[in-house]
């Protein structure tokens, strides 16, 4: 999301953080989620987000970790260049510190959004990611949104801040 | 879908409903099953752990349960909710997370008994300290606050005094102390009052009462705003490894959900006081059209306050709604719509006479409890209140002479006819008994001569 305004310094205007019919966008056009810093370790947030979105939605879901093999019966890959298909989002379970470099992988490969996950900040790395022709997302999880807009996160009694009249989308 | 911010009227109706995916049923469903079947052995295993959402066992959560914790999230503006069997279950909850052996809490002394009871006596006996503090000044919160406080605790209007808490002020304190505001709103209900909205970070309530609106039904629930900072050192029961879910931390792995989460996988499942599918079916009822009975409660309730102030059988009235009552500005800044439709007065007479004027009224019902659609009359002193000790009563502003009322959604006129006829009845009774007496006393005189 992003304001209308351009200039030469940002092409594609000035990031502003994604509103919840934006997010649901992100997530409705997308494919294929690259999971950038994921652990192997059940406790991390990044293996329940993983664990998630393979077992509740339709999504391709790849690992991006230099250090492992082998995560939930799928291979890891080192980067995001080494990856079979272009990931739609790349999401990211690295330090704030550690985003730029990722964002600019990010587009070399062509994602089109970059995901921060919950906890993480960094809204000059989203800026880049908007002078870079890709979307950005800080400080939000992957499965609570995902669970957001295609039940779930209701059964945990969380506020969806949904209200419709249409019946429930389902994924996966 | 769009991004507009709906209405409280709308979200009281839609909110936490969104019709199934295969039936599109458009009223909530009552999901009346104690468990759920599982898709394979993987998806048991990561519902268990957590890693996905997911319906396990009603006693941690149920779909028809869900859809009122939503409801109620939405309509205090908070970030999600966890409902239980009555209201006492829920601050329970909140203080069995929150607080250990050693621990302490600074509570308003202007409570509901049975919450001063378990404040007083049954944590106490586990281990945790309570300091009452009599009066809604924060500064003497502050004053009462030590090294071990876990949780500021305080009642929205308190019952029977009306006095309105200073939610701001105390939201200030508690953060500055690095512990959370926790408020019972449960008689101002989010319609008149949203906490969140002044600094709380907890709201309990007893969905019993207005929110459910009929008398039918017990429950209870928490909301959490979901902005505390559960990281700050003072809860390491939050960011600490738990073993029984594969050490995760309820920080480290959901942040701001985390609180929440806990309390359900955690506290519910360790306590167990669930609410049911039936139960919550029916406070969803009520809560439906929360917005238009709260508007007539308030309304007949300060008709009927401002009549009994009025009428000179009355001694006092409690009702911050008037402006002869000491928390009067404070109500008109923080409950715009009204200070509610429970309050209390005095009989002039005394308790005996009071005694007779509610043994005399036909259409207020005699009963302990508050907010239901009909008018509800009780003498807090032999009834709610009685296991409290002089001291206590004084503390929470209940002289032996007061009579709480709960306005209902009769017509106003019947309301005031019946308590008028009442006070007659009562002060007629009276008039005869001293007659009587005198009557006695003249002739035990004719007999002495």
């Amino acid at each position: 999301m992003s304001t209308t305004e351009t200039t030469a310094e940002h092409p594609h205007g000035i990031w502003e953080p994604p509103s919840p019919v934006r997010r649901l966008q992100l997530l409705h056009s997308a494919q294929s989620i690259a999971i950038v810093g994921a652990s192997d370790k059940p406790q991390r947030a990044s293996h329940f987000v993983a664990t998630y979105l393979l077992s509740s939605s339709s999504y391709r879901v790849h690992f991006i970790n230099p250090r492992l093999d082998e995560i939930l019966g799928q291979p890891v890959y080192p980067s995001l260049a080494d990856l079979p298909e272009v990931p739609d989002i790349v999401d990211v379970f690295r330090r704030p510190g550690d985003v730029p470099g990722i964002v600019d992988e990010a587009a070399e490969v062509g994602a089109q959004t970059v995901w921060m996950q919950l906890g993480i900040r960094n809204p000059e790395a989203a800026q880049l990611a908007r002078d870079r022709g890709m979307e950005a997302v800080q400080d939000r999880c992957v499965k609570i949104e995902h669970a957001r807009f295609h039940g779930g996160l209701n059964l945990a009694g969380f506020n969806t801040g949904v209200i419709s009249a249409k019946r429930q989308r389902l994924d996966g | 879908m769009s991004d507009r911010q709906f209405g409280f009227r709308t979200r009281a109706l839609h909110a936490g409903t969104v019709p199934d995916a295969v039936h599109g049923t458009r009223a909530v469903p009552i999901h009346q099953s104690t468990s759920f079947v599982f898709k394979d052995t993987d998806d048991a295993a990561n519902l268990f752990a957590l890693q996905k959402y997911g319906s396990i066992y009603s006693r941690i959560g149920n779909p028809t349960v869900n859809a009122l914790e939503e409801r109620l999230a939405s309509l205090e503006g908070g970030i999600g909710a966890v409902a239980t069997a009555s209201g006492m279950s829920a601050e329970f909850l909140v203080f069995a997370a929150l607080c250990g052996t050693g621990d302490h809490i600074v509570a308003s002394s202007k409570l509901y008994g049975g919450t001063v009871t378990q404040l007083d006596v049954t944590l106490r006996r586990f281990g945790i300290e309570t300091t009452f503090v009599d009066t809604t000044d924060p500064e003497a919160f502050r004053a009462a606050l030590q090294e071990n406080t876990k949780v500021v605790y305080t009642e929205t209007v308190a019952n029977p005094s009306s006095d309105v808490a200073d939610l701001r002020g105390l939201a200030d304190v508690a953060h500055e102390h690095g512990v959370p505001l926790v408020v019972d709103s449960t008689l101002t209900t989010p319609y008149l009052l949203r906490p969140i909205e002044h600094g709380a970070d907890i709201v309990v309530h007893s969905v019993t009462k207005f929110l459910g609106g009929h008398g039918t039904t017990l429950g209870g629930v928490v909301v959490e705003a979901g902005t505390f900072p559960w990281d700050n050192g003072k809860f390491p029961s939050m960011t600490e490894p738990v073993p029984s879910y594969g050490n995760l931390s309820w920080w480290g792995n959901f942040g701001e959900y985390g609180f929440l989460t806990k309390l359900r996988s955690e506290q519910l499942r360790d306590v167990g006081p669930s609410l049911s599918a039936q139960a919550a079916f029916q406070l969803m009822q009520g809560i439906e059209t929360l917005p238009q009975r709260m508007g007539e409660h308030v309304a007949n309730a300060q008709r009927v306050a401002a009549w009994l102030e009025a009428d000179e059988r009355i001694s006092y009235v409690n009702y911050a709604g008037l402006a002869s009552h000491p928390d009067h500005a404070r109500a008109q800044e923080v409950l715009p719509l009204g200070a509610g439709s429970v309050f209390s007065f005095g009989v002039a007479g005394g308790r005996e006479v009071g005694a007779r004027f509610i043994e005399s009224l036909q259409l207020a019902s005699h009963l302990a409890n508050v907010g239901d659609v009909r008018t509800l009359i009780l003498h807090p002193g032999s009834t709610t209140h009685q296991q409290l000790t002089e001291e206590q009563m004084d503390a929470a502003g209940i002289p032996e002479d007061l009579i709480r009322i709960s306005v209902g959604l009769e017509d106003v006129e019947d309301i005031l006819w019946d308590l008028d006829q009442a006070l007659d009845a009562a002060l007629a009774a009276t008039a005869v008994e001293s007659d009587g007496e005198q009557g006695e006393q003249a002739e035990q005189s004719e007999e002495a001569r």
